[in-house]
């Protein structure tokens, strides 16, 4: 890493920059877990090291150009060219220095790799306490996310946003059945991919209550950059909260425009793709809804999740996110007024 | 020894001109259209080439600037994602298989046979082929890309992303043929080098004795051998999955994705070195002349380049940590990917003794040595982080990888380069490149490119992943790409000074003489530019450096025919006289068999046809070049060859 001086004030004016505008929710450095704390830390041992490393090399160069030669170090002939007179002794010299210079270099790499295996070891072991299992699969561009139970009808299914206990470890299972996603929340941990024809797993653990924004990783076409997810950590009993409310089939609206706006759900092509539990409506190739209202963002975390936004990303999905799945809807502004108001109270 | 056939008289200047006109005859191509696509001639092919590649990475850098001005803020729609996906797999595709890898291969075409003091370069037929093709297969490209069907699956075409499945139409397809061109292009380039190192250096040119570039170029010619068959390969099973329906890469009928990774970046990670290796090449080959004394540590930056060469293929996983590795095997490519630092190191140590040893003159081409290594010491250093498994986690496909990469690539390969562009276009031209434009080109290419690669490490810090063609205002990565764009302007306008500077100087720069920069190898030895022939008498080696190591004595290798093309053949090791080799000449056959090449490999994407048709036309091609002509190869023995005193 270059560190001059004024490097050093572009580096801390970056770093005070994140941490005051940035979404803090979203920074590899500003670790919530021990698996990204780890990491972090692995950096700050790093960067010293990296920083003095280059500035002896570039101080070397620097000086190595710009001294003083002493006038014996003169000029000869040699057919014609100017060319400085073999001095053995002084390359002996420097043979020397540079064979100390490789084994530093040596040295210093291999502490470098202890500390890393010391890290990579304590990431890989499997949390000792008892975990929560999710599911996570990986769609073209949004996140489908199971809580498995061992009663089928207490499982429950949402997309895009994660819900976890702080404390407690979370085993994630993730599959991908179109293209190769990855999984990140850097202020949790690190990515790993959901590989077509492969399970993998990830396991982390968030110790302080909040929203984590992820998104996807790995390149997977159109909408790659519109593939986000929120991970909201909370404490235990308002998770087991969440969970239960996630478990209730959807709501039957009370009020007329969101029953009317059911039957317009029921009665057009959403049906063909989403699914909302309760209802006739069971199609999987698209988010569940069942309490899509009770979510903070639409749209993979494009959007907040508001009547307008709801509004106009169901008319034209593709003004959004150009490539997403998801057709246009023509509907009449009183059918889609009234197909919103049944979406949000979906709570 | 006997008396060579062509006596070397008192009378030299009379004598050199007779005897200058007779090569030129025998050497130089025919003249108008006809000799310009029959030419055989490793200079002019040379520097069609060096051209050729350098419009690419204009090209490419045009594409980096758009991707720039689309992240400059927020939410921008400059671009959309389908054009965005384009340019971003343009920008990566074009650099590496269309600039990187090509110029620098060319760059071995045209000076290792002046390098190692031979008349042309080994198989000439085959260059003027590669180049061809090369021009076809890139041109494929483009042309693809205006008709906006240029691939969108990004350099490294993931599947399932780039099978039939996802990726519908043509553009995967032109992805996937335009590696098979650059592939083939790629091979035959190292086999030339390979053949013309080995068995056509000057006389007295032991192994331990050759140029440092030529060793790079020796040992990045083993690379492409060894890195290009894996990802040609890959490519073809993709097309076959694409356009035959078999199913390699296809999960749900035992197909596998892990595949195409491994087998992709078994060639992607040989395939930084086979561009950075060349790169330090240049480096160790330019500094003796701006710091007056022979680098430093001679052998051990061959044993450098060589062990280099090995560890490269040896670390190829660490760009698939994220996909699930068992942590034992991922640990094996932790330790080489951090091993591969001890080379490299060593290649740095033995360029700050030699700086620090000599007497250095701040030329351009030494500003840009000097930016070398600052640049790519950071470079470095990131490298041996993300070699750790878990701190890649963080910042695999993130921005950080992007900074790292450009540090290591533009500052690693492309200032090398940028200096070697200063350093030989004089032997190239004949005239020198302006000194005062070539320090702002120096100035603002170094600004720009710390502008536009530093912020990046911190937003991959802040969770921006690559390869997004728009971000979030509430991310907050707006004001760091900001500056990452204007960064790239800068690097614009370094790049049109030097184009300037080049079309100024190409007419009206200063006349540059045989040696401007009292270098020591042997393309020096000769004018500038060389003649057809190269070297009028084959010279002869005393030491490593070629020109400052010769005895008051100027010794020359006689007896190679002036009547007909030949050249020297010498022994692997010793660089001892071997025998006496027959030159090919010129012939259209190259240019139709590339011809025949492309229209089979382009047309394959569309239809099955292609196969017969396409093949029929390259066996015609293959008939016209393989057919005996009367001035037929022999090769002879040495007892012609004697050295001389001239």
């Amino acid at each position: 890493m270059r560190m001059p001086a004024r490097s050093i004030a572009r580096a801390c004016a970056a770093l005070a920059c994140g941490a005051c505008s940035l979404h803090n929710s979203q920074n590899a450095l500003d670790a919530s877990g021990p698996q990204s704390g780890r990491i972090a830390g692995l950096w700050w041992l790093m960067l010293p090291i990296a920083s003095v490393v280059w500035v002896i090399v570039v101080a070397i160069l620097m000086w190595g150009a710009a001294r003083k030669r002493s006038p014996r170090e003169t000029a000869e002939t040699r057919a014609g060219s100017e060319v400085l007179a073999r001095n053995d002794a002084r390359d002996r010299r420097m043979t020397r220095i540079v064979a100390g210079g490789v084994i530093a270099t040596v040295l210093t790499l291999f502490f470098v790799l202890v500390a890393d295996f010391r890290v990579g070891q304590a990431l890989t072991m499997p949390p000792s306490t008892k975990a929560v299992p999710i599911k996570i699969v990986g769609h073209q561009f949004w996140w489908e996310v199971q809580y498995p139970d061992s009663i089928p009808n207490r499982s429950v299914i949402t997309a895009n946003e994660v819900h976890i206990p702080v404390g407690t470890p979370v085993v994630m299972e993730l599959r991908s059945f179109d293209v190769i996603h990855s999984i990140w929340v850097p202020s949790l941990t690190g990515k790993k991919d959901l590989m077509p024809g492969y399970t993998r797993s990830l396991w982390f653990r968030a110790d302080t209550p909040g929203v984590y924004r992820g998104q996807c990783a790995e390149f997977c076409g159109l909408e790659h950059a519109k593939m986000q997810m929120l991970v909201i950590a909370q404490t235990q009993n308002d998770f087991d909260a969440w969970l239960s409310a996630q478990r209730d089939t959807a709501k039957t609206p009370s009020d007329s425009l969101a029953q009317h706006g059911k039957t317009v759900f029921e009665g057009t092509t959403c049906v063909m793709c989403h699914a909302i539990s309760g209802t006739t409506a069971a199609a999987t190739l698209g988010p569940d809804l069942t309490h899509v209202g009770s979510r903070q963002t639409i749209a993979a975390g494009t959007l907040r999740n508001t009547d307008a936004n709801l509004y106009s990303w169901i008319s034209d999905p593709q003004r959004i996110k150009p490539g997403v799945l998801m057709p246009a809807t023509k509907l009449s502004p009183r059918d889609m007024q009234a197909l919103v108001a049944y979406l949000r109270q979906l709570k | 020894m006997t008396a060579p056939p062509v006596a070397v008289g008192d009378s030299v200047p009379v004598d050199d001109r007779a005897e200058r006109e007779q090569m030129t005859r025998v050497w130089e191509r025919k003249p108008g259209l006809w000799g310009w696509l029959t030419t055989t001639n490793h200079k002019e092919i040379g520097k069609r080439y060096i051209t050729t590649a350098f419009i690419f990475f204009l090209l490419g850098g045009i594409e980096a600037a758009m991707m720039r001005a689309q992240l400059s803020r927020p939410e921008n729609s400059f671009l959309g994602p389908d054009k965005y996906n384009q340019i971003f797999t343009m920008h990566g595709s074009t650099m590496m298989f269309l600039f990187a890898v090509p110029i620098m291969e060319s760059l071995g075409l045209y000076f290792v046979p002046l390098m190692v003091g031979t008349r042309n370069v080994a198989f000439p037929r085959l260059n003027a082929f590669g180049y061809w093709l090369f021009l076809i297969g890139g041109s494929f490209l483009y042309v693809q890309f205006f008709l906006n069907t240029g691939p969108d699956v990004g350099w490294f075409a993931y599947v399932p992303l780039s099978g039939p499945a996802f990726s519908p139409g043509k553009r995967a397809d032109t992805w996937a043929q335009t590696i098979t061109f650059t592939e083939i292009v790629a091979i035959v380039g190292a086999i030339e080098l390979i053949v013309t190192i080995f068995k056509q250096r000057a006389v007295g040119m032991s192994l331990n004795r050759i140029p440092i570039f030529v060793w790079a170029m020796l040992v990045t010619a083993f690379m492409i051998m060894f890195a290009m068959p894996a990802v040609a390969t890959a490519s073809m099973y993709l097309a076959l999955d694409r356009l035959v329906g078999t199913h390699f890469f296809n999960p749900s009928e035992g197909g596998d994705v892990l595949l195409w990774q491994h087998m992709f970046w078994f060639f992607g990670h040989p395939e930084v070195y086979i561009i950075f290796l060349p790169a330090t090449g240049l480096v160790s080959t330019m500094l003796p002349a701006f710091t007056r004394r022979p680098v430093f540590g001679y052998p051990a930056m061959v044993l450098a380049l060589v062990s280099v060469a090995f560890m490269a293929f040896g670390l190829w996983v660490h760009h698939m940590f994220a996909t699930g590795i068992p942590q034992l095997a991922a640990s094996f490519f932790t330790a080489t990917s951090t091993m591969i630092a001890i080379p490299s190191g060593v290649q740095i140590f033995c360029w700050l003794a030699t700086i620090w040893s000599g007497r250095p003159r701040f030329a351009t081409p030494l500003l840009f040595i000097m930016g070398f290594i600052v640049l790519f010491v950071i470079g470095g250093v990131t490298g041996v982080m993300i070699a750790s498994v878990p701190f890649d986690l963080q910042v695999h496909d993130t921005f950080f990888i992007v900074a790292h990469f450009h540090y290591v690539l533009m500052g690693g390969a492309v200032f090398p380069l940028f200096g070697a562009f200063y350093y030989w276009f004089p032997k190239v031209t004949g005239r020198m490149l302006s000194e005062r434009l070539g320090k702002w080109n120096f100035w603002l290419f170094f600004i720009g490119m710390n502008l536009t690669f530093f912020p990046m490490h911190w937003l991959g810090f802040y969770g921006m992943p690559r390869r997004v063609y728009t971000y979030l205002a509430s991310t907050g990565w707006g004001p760091l790409n900001l500056l990452a764009s204007i960064g790239a302007l800068v690097i614009a306008s370094s790049v049109i000074i030097f184009l300037v500077n080049v079309l100024v100087s190409v007419r009206d720069g200063a006349i540059a003489g045989d040696n401007p920069w009292d270098a020591d190898t042997l393309e020096w030895a000769t004018s500038s530019p060389p003649p057809p022939y190269n070297f009028l008498h084959l010279p002869v080696v005393q030491g490593r450096s070629a020109l400052w190591d010769e005895g008051d004595e100027h010794q020359v290798a006689v007896g190679t025919s002036t009547e007909r093309r030949e050249v020297l053949l010498t022994t692997t090791l010793d660089a001892q006289p071997d025998s006496r080799e027959s030159h090919p000449h010129d012939s259209i056959w190259p240019f139709a068999m590339a011809l025949a090449i492309g229209v089979l490999f382009i047309t394959a994407i569309f239809t099955a046809l292609a196969l017969p048709i396409g093949g029929a036309l390259a066996l015609v091609a293959f008939a016209g070049w393989a057919w005996p002509s009367s001035e037929d190869v022999k090769t002879e023995s040495d007892e012609k060859i004697s050295l001389e005193g001239a």
